[in-house]
């Protein structure tokens, strides 16, 4: 296993940030939300897609009432996710699992902060 | 931290959008031909797309009528905050970015600075590259639902006009960009003169009926169409589309029930049509090709008919087997969108459909559920040799296309 450096944590702003680097002909998304930094390999598991360069969505959700009448959609603040740009497939940031189905998830890669300095180690 | 330690090469494209270079877009799809080693695979992309209107300005020059051209030119000159002139559609309801998700889907503003180079070919140039095909055969967009347009003789002066437009602009530059000229099929006499006119078109490699229409296909008034068409040896394509107005369909509040069901549902509809009235009997020579519904629905229809057939066979005289076995046998189908989340699933549906040799390979780019060929090389089940067929051979065989395998994918 290699550790690489990817960037100063200055470098991620503002947020959410995304940076997304070539090691060795692999290639890694690096993410920065509020609560820490998050990588994932660019790869989506549906077709191969480069899944770190789609854009940046809150998930979407659906609000029904006591009647269980619909209310129609909101974004949801807390979850953000990134989409897959070849077919809009959405992975949340943090867990790198799609919304839709627990067993659709991208790969994860090690990341950590030292002085300022972001790592990943694959 | 180690100070030896390396710092990381940032992507030259950080996040994709409307102005990324097709080849950037896909260079995954590349990296993956290069591994697979597409370079002796002859490849055969049946169904891309390209957004006619961006040029509808060019197309509405090669209108016959002197009258209609002259209004086509003032409308499209001077009318201000209105689509293509004459062209019908659904105007705003093309949702298919899924909100900007797929930015592909909205467009592609990437640069092209290639002097003399149409921008169609250059734009089909690049993801023939990327997708590392040899031939691939170009679609419309929004004419795609030009069978539901009021005016049937509209239909057959827009169409015209985009057949030789794309024929003389497109087409005549590269020869492995193919067509499968669109057919006024609401005018059948029409119809006929466009088998007339692009029969010995080289680069004209079949026919196609843009399925969204509700015309029945064995009307009588086809025959002669059909016999056109069977004596050019070319096939006829029955290309899928939705119509959200659809009485039915109008009850889906979603793009994502809508477009599951309406890319199916009018194939379903011309493929019933079409086999229980007898249309593979009465010309044996015909091969049609059924595009962009994906595969599931032909086992379900197979299972379908087979059964009701046994029992009402006094319905269908016209037919001497089961309806499945004209389905597998003078029919042909496009993969995409190709349903893969249950192996047992699909296994059953190459078997059911005899994927062997009757399946072709399609893209479906740049729209929004497009596969790229990996799509067909990592079925698991599958040899090398049945994927060759299907990514290629296939199709060369239907359309009698030259190998070309090496020719264009060494780098």
């Amino acid at each position: 296993m290699e550790t690489v450096r990817v960037g100063s944590v200055e470098e991620f702003e503002p947020l959410p940030a995304r940076k997304v680097v070539e090691i060795g002909g692999e290639e890694v998304g690096v993410f920065r939300l509020e609560d820490g930094f998050y990588a994932w390999r660019n790869n989506c598991p549906h077709q191969g897609g480069p899944v770190c360069q789609g854009r940046i969505y809150n998930r979407v959700l659906e609000t029904l009432d006591a009647g269980r009448r619909s209310l129609g959609r909101r974004y949801d603040e807390e979850r953000v996710n990134i989409v897959c740009p070849w077919h809009g497939l959405e992975y949340d940031i943090r867990t790198g699992r799609h919304p839709g189905n627990d067993g659709m998830a991208l790969e994860p890669v090690a990341v950590q902060v030292q002085n300022g300095e972001v790592y990943v180690s694959l | 931290m180690d100070a030896a330690i390396r710092t990381a090469s940032a992507m030259p494209v950080q996040e994709m959008g409307t102005e990324t270079d097709t080849r950037d877009y896909l260079a995954h799809a590349r990296a993956h031909a290069r591994k697979a080693g597409y370079a002796d695979w002859t490849i055969v992309d049946i169904d891309a797309h390209h957004v006619e209107t961006v040029h509808w300005h060019e197309i509405i020059d090669y209108i016959e009528d002197p009258v209609l051209r002259h209004q086509a030119t003032m409308y499209q000159k001077e009318r201000i905050g209105a689509p293509p002139y004459g062209l019908n559609g659904d105007l705003g309801l093309r949702y298919q970015d899924v909100g900007g998700r797929i930015p592909h889907q909205s467009s592609r503003r990437e640069k092209v600075d290639e002097p003399g180079v149409h921008l169609d070919v250059a734009l089909t140039r690049r993801a023939m590259e990327a997708l590392c095909v040899d031939y691939m055969v170009l679609f419309p967009t929004p004419m795609l639902f030009i069978g539901m347009h009021p005016q049937p003789e509209m239909e057959a002066v827009l169409s015209n006009a985009y057949n030789r437009w794309l024929a003389e602009n497109v087409l005549s530059a590269e020869d492995g960009i193919l067509s499968l000229a669109v057919l006024p099929f609401n005018s059948p006499d029409a119809a006929c003169r466009t088998v007339e006119e692009f029969g010995a078109n080289p680069n004209v490699i079949g026919f196609t009926v843009t399925s969204t229409r509700y015309k029945p296909v064995h009307s009588n008034e086809y025959m002669r169409l059909y016999r056109m068409i069977e004596e050019t040896g070319k096939p006829i394509a029955f290309h899928a589309g939705y119509h959200w107005q659809d009485p039915s369909l109008a009850t889906c509040n979603s793009f994502l029930g809508m477009h599951s069901l309406g890319f199916v549902w009018c194939n379903l509809v011309h493929m019933t049509n079409w086999v229980l009235n007898g249309i593979p009997e009465r010309f044996p020579k015909l091969n049609s090709l059924w595009v962009e519904s994906g595969l599931s629905w032909v086992p379900f229809l197979m299972q379908r008919l087979d059964d009701q057939y046994l029992m009402r066979q006094s319905e269908a005289p016209l037919l001497t087997k089961m309806p499945s076995d004209y389905m597998r046998e003078s029919c042909f189908y496009t993969c995409q969108p190709l349903e893969k989340s249950s192996e047992v699933g699909l296994r059953a549906t190459l078997e059911m459909i005899n994927a062997e040799t009757q399946l072709l390979y399609a893209s479906d780019w740049p729209h929004f559920d497009f596969d790229a060929p990996r799509v067909i090389y990592d079925i698991p089940f599958l040899t090398e040799d049945q994927k060759r067929n299907i990514l290629g051979r296939n199709a060369a065989r239907l359309f009698n296309l030259p190998s070309k395998a090496g020719a264009r994918k060494a780098a």
